[in-house]
Parts: C-alpha cells; structure tokens; sequence
C-alpha cells in the first residue's frame, strides 16, 4: 500500500472509529493538526487512535513521549506505520 | 408559599414516538433501529452538539430528551445553574453499553477494549452530560430501580426544593437495554408554570405510564 492509499485507509478508520458522522474523508486535511484547532479530537480519542494502530495496524505505542508527534496529523500517522511497516524494516 | 411543588415541563421518548408537554411532537418509521430513531430525532430538532455521535445509546436517549425538555422552558435562564438539580432513575444501569465493553475483553486473542465505549459503563455519565451541556451545576445523583419509583422521587424532590439550595429540578427515568428504552424527564419547580401539574406520585404515576 502506497502512502496515499494508506492515508485514505487512515481517515476512514478514524471516522469509523471516532464516530465522526457528520465528516467525509474529503473534509479531512491529511496534514490539519488532529488535536485542537484541527479536527478537535480530545484525550479519549487519543487513547482510541493508540488501540486504532495496535488493532488494524498491528503496531504497539509503548512510549507515551512518541505519541505527540505520531498523532500530530493523518501524514504523520501513516509516516509512522510505514516506518513500522516489515517491508521496510524486515 | 405553600409546599406544593410542580411539574412544569415533561418529554418521554418510547416506541419511536417524542411527546413533549402532552403533544407528540415526532414519530419515527416503524421498524427503525433505535439507534438510528434517537440520531433522526437529534436531526429533525436541528441539534447541533458533534459529542452526541460519540455517546452511548442510554446518554444519546438522556441528551435528546434533555435538550426538548430545556427548549420548553427557560429554568437554564431563570434560575442560577448552580442550583438546578439533576436527580434520574433507571433499571437497567449502563448493561446495555457494559455489555458491548465486555464482548471487547472476552476473548484473550482479541483483547482490544475501546476507550470510548469503556466511559460510558457507569449510568450516571448520562446526567454529565446533560450538566456539561447546559453548565449546570446543582446536585446530582442517579438512582436504580427495578422499576420507575415516583414515590421516591417525589419525595426526593421535596426535600431538596424544600432545603432551599435548589430551585429547579431535571428529573425522570431513563432506560435503555436489549433493544428497548424508555425516556421520560420533567422539570420540578415551586411555581405551577404553564403546565401546572402537582408534583405527587399519582400524577407521576400517570405521565409516566400514559
């Protein structure tokens, strides 16, 4: 999966998960911060985008101190899987 | 002044239909989930609160009827937030989300408990809600029962009108389990209001079973 599919992958799972009805995945920046000004997510969604990437991605944020920058926005998310992905780093 | 309080509003939400101080005010397609019944009842009245989406069916079910409650009247304007109450009942506590938070942690090989589903497994978030919504900040209690208890809400709220830290009251029952919910919130205030209904057992009694 290249980043693009991977970044329209992403912004699917987060309405689904988030329960963000009234937004399509066209309506989402790919690099609009996900906290705050941006999409407006709060602490509980945080923790949802942590069990997002164990569940569907298969990846384990155990440093809590990287957590700020792999969910800075959906680019730096899908940078993040990619870098965790076997194929780069068999 | 006498001691007699009043029920000065009502909304009941059931079987697809919302009643607002003895009008039917909107009724759902038959056979409607009642998931998508409470999210066409929250479009139809124009609300405008994205948080609804992400809460469970029984604060969903609490947040519909509290805001057609609250556009009936204007307690949030008249009186000081700080003492209007919050006091509801229910049956069936938060099973119904509880149980959708159990199926996520039975399974050892497919352990992925969601945090959003897990605050919403105590019942009385729902009255959070609805304080968070309107910046309310008088008591707060919710109550279980195996069935709708006027007589201990009437008599709850008397005491509290009565000890004069509060002047109005959001009160009711509200349920949701295996498919089935019943919402049915009223206001409790010392004056009759425009709906002028005692506040007594029978009377609640009879809203609530009508």
């Amino acid at each position: 999966m290249n980043e693009l599919e991977l970044i329209d992958k992403l912004k699917e799972e987060i309405i689904q998960t988030l329960n963000l009805e009234d937004l399509k995945k066209e309506d989402i920046d790919t690099d609009a911060p996900l906290f705050g000004a941006g999409l407006g997510l709060d602490s509980i969604d945080a923790l949802e985008l942590i069990v997002l990437l164990e569940k569907n991605h298969g990846i384990k944020v155990s440093n809590p101190q990287e957590g700020k920058a792999i969910f800075k926005s959906i680019r730096t998310m899908a940078e993040y899987i990619q870098s965790k992905s076997p194929i780069k780093n068999p | 002044m006498s001691d007699m309080n009043y029920i000065t509003s009502y909304c009941k939400i059931e079987s697809g239909k919302v009643v607002l101080n003895n009008e039917e005010v909107f009724r759902g397609g038959e056979n409607v989930a009642e998931a998508d019944f409470m999210k066409s009842v929250y479009k139809h009245f124009k609300t405008d609160y994205p948080k609804f989406y992400k809460m469970d069916n029984l604060c969903k079910l609490a947040f519909i009827a509290s805001e057609l409650l609250l556009k009936t009247n204007n307690i949030t304007e008249k009186y000081n937030r700080d003492r209007i109450a919050i006091v509801i009942s229910n049956s069936a506590s938060s099973l119904d989300i509880d149980t959708e938070h159990q199926s996520t942690i039975s399974d050892k090989d497919n352990f992925f408990p969601s945090p959003a589903v897990f605050v919403y497994t105590l019942p009385n978030i729902l009255i959070g809600e609805i304080a968070i919504r309107n910046s309310i900040k008088g008591e707060n209690s919710l109550f279980i029962f195996e069935n709708f208890n006027p007589e201990f809400m009437e008599n709850y709220h008397n005491i509290l009108l009565n000890l004069k830290t509060t002047d109005a009251c959001i009160s009711g029952y509200v349920d949701f389990y295996e498919h089935k919910y019943k919402a049915f919130l009223y206001t409790v205030e010392k004056t009759p209001g425009v709906l002028a209904i005692e506040h007594t057992t029978e009377n609640l009694n009879q809203l609530f079973n009508k």
